[in-house]
């Protein structure tokens, strides 16, 4: 710093004082986004926990449904698919099928009608042909995901098609 | 330069052009002219400019009642965390065994929750006691001293509630020797017992309406009450202790609240939350095995610190004088203290009678004395 020769006052050399504030402050400002990322991170893993469960469980590609193979024909079977609903019917002609029970238009779950050998979801009116899943009425986009089923003399095996 | 001093500024160096182009500087201006003529933000900034906080050798001291509200904010905010998976009642223990070893940082956010609640309370001693020796709750500063004790009792109560919640072992013994307190009381001593616990026992029952207290009746209570208590703080300034007031006016030193004050406050806060993460990181708080009413009471239960020295005191004086007798003289004893402590404003009321002032003063160190010592007993008894 250079001194005022009349009244020996200090001068402040401003272009170097810009520079060491510029850089004082880029610092600062590091280390506080630095802190505050410590901070933010674990509540964001702690917030995210349950995503990453649903996660694995829906990692899973099998599911075997014991004594699932005595369901009476023309009935069907709610379960699990990892972490969302599925369908397992049994037609009355013998044909086993399984598909995702969840809705393609708005997630809600959709319901076998025997009466109607249809797949309705009561939402908003959306239907799907029970025998192969394909959307043939209402607001569904895409037909339900479907899964390969395998009865055994111990239940039915229901895996990722 | 900051946008309320800037505005002729601003309007010197925009010269004809500036009229039309919008720099980003005008555009906070005019943001901050819109917000100040429906805020009023001027009144605000002209509000905390002019306030000062006092400089002396005591002026450490002004810092803790700061650092209890930051510890309370951090309380709030790790409560919240922590509400979004805890169940109250029967599955309370499985939902916080799932918080500490399912849920990622469970552990670190629990473990945090139960370490600012014990520096929240430390920290509210410490302002406490600073207030109580500076002669801080002297006319005009009554009602703050009062609001404060009410306070500080919410904040224990805070603390009873919150450690039932997991229901482990040493909360479910906790909680059922605290509520067995009252039962001393003549008559009406077991029904107000009954009525805490929802039931002749602490059960499922008990954590649920711990639960409603620790997260909506509390802070429905508390949070007025803080609000009241920092405009109180507004209002009157920090108060001088009196060796700071002996002095001629000339010779007492400030600085201004805003920015000086503030910076430093803000600078403690973030020292209290690095010892915080420090703390919870490295003694991570423990949860032990799920309660059970037929199991016998683990050796070496103990009341948190807080409350070592009220349980102590009774326990001692349960051992002089055995039996009813011995509770309900302890529970006066213990009333009569707390009351004349709160009332202590009534008694000390100005620096000209000197009799009272030194004699509120060793009674203030008694009560240090009585803490420091029957807590020790109680730590060295369960040793």
């Amino acid at each position: 710093m250079a001194t005022n020769s009349v009244n020996n006052t200090p001068v402040i050399e401003k272009a170097e004082e810009t520079v060491t504030r510029r850089l004082f402050l880029a610092a600062a400002g590091a280390a506080g986004l630095c802190y505050a990322g410590a901070l933010a991170y674990p509540i964001y893993r702690y917030l995210a926990s349950p995503m990453e469960m649903a996660q694995s469980a829906s990692a899973i590609t099998e599911v075997m449904l014991k004594d699932a193979q005595k369901l009476e024909k023309g009935s069907v079977l709610m379960f699990k698919f990892g972490s969302s609903p599925a369908l397992l019917i049994h037609h009355e002609d013998g044909v086993w099928v399984s598909f995702s029970a969840v809705c393609t238009h708005l997630g809600c779950t959709v319901q076998f009608e025997p009466a109607a050998n249809r797949i309705h979801c009561a939402c908003h009116g959306g239907v799907y042909d029970s025998n192969t899943g394909a959307n043939v009425s209402g607001p569904p986009p895409k037909p339900l995901t479907r899964y390969k089923v395998a009865v055994t003399d111990a239940g039915v095996e229901v895996s990722r098609a | 330069m900051p946008a309320w001093k800037s505005r002729e500024h601003e309007r010197g160096q925009e010269g004809p052009k500036g009229d039309c182009r919008m720099t980003t500087k005008t555009q906070t201006n005019a943001l901050f002219e819109w917000v100040d003529e429906r805020l009023g933000l001027r009144e605000i900034i002209a509000f905390a400019s002019k306030k000062t906080v006092p400089v002396h050798a005591q002026s450490f001291w002004y810092y803790w009642g700061g650092i209890s509200l930051f510890l309370f904010l951090v309380q709030c905010f790790t409560g919240v965390l922590l509400l979004v998976y805890y169940r109250p009642g029967a599955d309370a223990y499985e939902s916080v065994r799932q918080i500490n070893f399912q849920m990622h940082f469970g552990w670190l956010i629990r473990s945090a929750h139960s370490w600012s609640a014990n520096l929240f309370i430390f920290a509210i001693f410490v302002h406490m006691f600073s207030v109580f020796f500076m002669k801080a709750y002297r006319k005009p500063r009554e009602f703050g001293w009062l609001s404060g004790m009410l306070l500080f009792v919410l904040a224990t109560v805070f603390g009873f509630s919150g450690y039932l919640l997991p229901m482990d072992e040493l909360s479910y013994f906790a909680t059922k020797v605290g509520l067995q307190i009252p039962t001393a009381i003549p008559y009406v001593g077991t029904a107000i017992a009954d009525m805490l616990r929802g039931g002749p026992d602490v059960s499922e029952f008990t954590v649920q309406r711990f639960f409603a207290l620790h997260v909506v009746v509390l802070p429905a209570l508390f949070l007025p009450l803080l609000g009241f208590h920092l405009w109180l703080v507004q209002r009157h300034g920090n108060a001088l202790p009196p060796s700071e007031e002996a002095k001629p006016a000339f010779m007492r030193k400030s600085v201004p609240f805003f920015p000086n004050f503030l910076v430093k406050d803000l600078a403690l806060w973030l020292v209290s939350l690095n010892i915080l993460a420090v703390l919870a990181h490295t003694y991570p708080w423990p949860l032990g095995s799920p309660a059970d009413s037929i199991k016998p009471a683990p050796v070496g239960i103990h009341p948190e610190w807080y409350f070592m020295s009220p349980f102590e005191l009774l326990k001692l004086l349960g051992s002089w004088m055995p039996g009813e007798f011995g509770e309900i003289a302890g529970l006066l004893i213990f009333t009569a203290g707390l009351l004349i402590w709160v009332l202590i404003p009534f008694y000390d009321t100005s620096r000209e009678n000197e009799q009272r002032a030194r004699s509120a003063h060793y009674f203030g160190l008694l009560a240090v004395f009585v803490l420091v010592a029957t807590t020790a007993i109680g730590y060295w008894a369960i040793r």
